[in-house]
């Protein structure tokens, strides 16, 4: 069987091979051949919004799926992000290129008085791995930066996190300063970090707490697409 | 020559530790965000008390206010090239505290992780990562700590890189790594692949165990699956008080000193020999743990179900040891390559 596994080649898959070889290479951290894939794809004809939502974006969703269920760590997380982030280099000009509609936007950063950083890098990673532009505001975020970032980016999303007990309260200051200026209701508001729970996500208005940056992932799509259903219906 | 704790672990069935350091130092009014260890120089008086305060409430050693005094993290402060003295500052005072305290009181000097990531996937390389560490242990060394004590490590990687710096200050040492994510370390070590690392060490520590993670039950199945290795090495349990909830804007561990006393005494009965808490930890809590520890007799080790029914549930099913059936794996449909 060794022997017929070195003998893989990608480019004599058929499509639907071919992209559930990808799910196994991204779930195996495998950046190179996951740029083949894509070329491969694209060569084929696929749309680049196509390669991204049915081969990259379903691949992480495994990959998603499998370190929510405790059998994948953050190591192969972050390997399975990094094949991703080698797909989307090729796939971004394209993208832009064709108008093709966006997944969503995310503004993240950890709040001010905290400067770890581990968690909220990986939610960045799992949202970009699933097709979301993130911008990264590093740590210890004051209200301002929140705001000025929501103001110029005009992201979907709000993400804020606090690994500290003392720090987590600060969310609730951002929140508030957001519902002052009335443009609380313009994003989505999803909060995370070790200490939180939903109980306390509740507690400050957010509209979500995340577990952790797969169940982020999952909120932030369930959350978008709601929101789309609403706004076709009103 | 012998180190003072594996004197004191010779004359003695278990040890106590201390507990928060953290969480004592938000009491006393370290701002969040700011770096604890900035304290040893500005606020001496604060950290003495902090040590003092587990001295007196019965703890055999204590961690010095070092955790975050490497490099990697104090950079965030603007100040990497700080680590050194700032550590050396840390021991010093534990030194003070611990030489006046009338009995045998173990400095052990805490060495926390770095923050940055190693690994294939990481930024952190070996050597980099043992430079950190070696500059932390050599101040701490200066500064008269007994032992080096790292703590709340996830990843293998730089558990390794810690232990070698250490061998490098030829320095004793302990290390606990902390298992927070469905019974693995945050990188999926198990607490069995933690005992195997441990041992395959070329400088072993003296004493090895869990710190932090999640609450005290999930803490004392680690220590359990730890002692069902057969390790003839001291296990260390330094579980949190409780998990923090948020009431009316503050935050609480829900950890009462009762149930802390309960915890101290299933962790020695499941084969730990040096024990303490961690975040949340108070002084009325290890008042509480020492008294349940003289004066409850030893029991048999605990069962899952008698822990559980002691101090609450546990956060996921398993802890991942083993190769138990019930473990999750996914069903692989293509071809691994590689």
């Amino acid at each position: 069987m060794s022997d017929d596994e070195d003998d893989l080649i990608l480019s004599e898959l058929n499509d639907e091979e071919l992209v559930e070889q990808m799910f196994d290479d991204l779930y195996d951290g495998m950046k190179d051949e996951i740029e083949e894939g894509v070329t491969i794809l694209l060569e084929r004809g696929w749309a680049p919004y196509r390669v991204l939502t049915e081969a990259l974006v379903g691949g992480m969703t495994i990959v998603g799926h499998d370190f929510r269920d405790g059998i994948l760590f953050v190591p192969e997380v972050l390997l399975a992000a990094n094949a991703m982030k080698g797909g989307m280099a090729i796939l971004k000009p394209l993208l832009a290129e064709t108008g093709a509609p966006t997944i969503g936007k995310m503004v993240i950063g950890t709040v001010k008085g905290d400067i770890h950083d581990i968690g909220k890098n990986l939610v960045a990673m799992m949202m970009e791995g699933a097709g979301f532009e993130v911008i990264d505001l590093g740590i210890n975020n004051p209200v301002e930066s929140y705001l000025e970032a929501a103001a110029a980016e005009k992201p979907d999303i709000i993400g804020m996190s606090a690994l500290l007990t003392t720090t987590m309260p600060y969310m609730k200051v951002v929140i508030d300063a957001m519902i002052e200026q009335g443009i609380r209701e313009d994003y989505l508001v999803l909060v995370g970090g070790a200490p939180l729970n939903e109980e306390f996500g509740k507690a400050i208005g957010a509209d979500a707490y995340c577990r952790d940056a797969a169940v982020a992932v999952e909120t932030a799509k369930t959350l978008i697409a709601r929101r789309h259903n609403q706004r076709a219906a009103g | 020559m012998t180190d003072a704790l594996t004197e004191l672990l010779s004359t003695r069935d278990w040890l106590m530790a201390d507990g928060a350091t953290g969480t004592n130092l938000f009491n006393m009014g370290l701002a969040s965000g700011d770096a604890p260890e900035f304290w040893n120089e500005t606020h001496p008086d604060r950290i003495r008390k902090l040590y003092r305060d587990a001295v007196e409430a019965g703890s055999d050693l204590f961690l010095t206010n070092s955790f975050g005094a490497n490099a990697a993290r104090l950079k965030l402060h603007d100040a990497a090239g700080r680590a050194r003295d700032l550590s050396r500052i840390a021991a010093e005072l534990g030194r003070e505290v611990a030489d006046a305290a009338g009995r045998k009181v173990v400095v052990a000097g805490s060495v926390g992780p770095t923050g940055e990531i190693m690994g294939a996937a990481g930024t952190l390389g070996h050597a980099e990562a043992v430079e950190i560490f070696e500059e932390t242990a050599a101040g701490l060394k200066e500064g008269g700590a007994d032992v080096l004590w790292v703590e709340t490590i996830s990843a293998p990687e730089e558990f390794h890189a810690a232990a070698e710096a250490f061998a490098n200050q030829n320095m004793p040492w302990c290390g606990t790594m902390s298992f927070d994510t469905a019974g693995r370390t945050m990188m999926g070590l198990t607490s069995e692949g933690f005992v195997k690392l441990v041992e395959a060490l070329p400088n072993p520590p003296i004493a090895f165990g869990a710190n932090c993670g999640v609450g005290a039950s999930d803490l004392m199945r680690t220590v359990l699956s730890f002692a069902a290795t057969g390790t003839e090495r001291p296990i260390i349990a330094k579980g949190n008080a409780g998990i923090p909830r948020y009431e009316d804007g503050h935050i609480h561990y829900n950890g009462t000193p009762e149930l802390m006393a309960d915890y101290a005494v299933l962790a020695r009965d499941a084969g730990a020999r040096i024990i303490g808490g961690c975040c949340g930890t108070m002084p009325e809590h290890l008042r509480a743990m020492r008294a349940a520890l003289e004066t409850r007799p030893k029991g048999p080790r605990p069962t899952l179900e008698t822990v559980a029914q002691a101090l609450g549930g546990f956060s996921s099913e398993s802890d991942g040891t083993g190769d138990s059936g019930s473990a999750p794996r996914r069903e692989r449909r293509g071809r691994r390559r590689g």
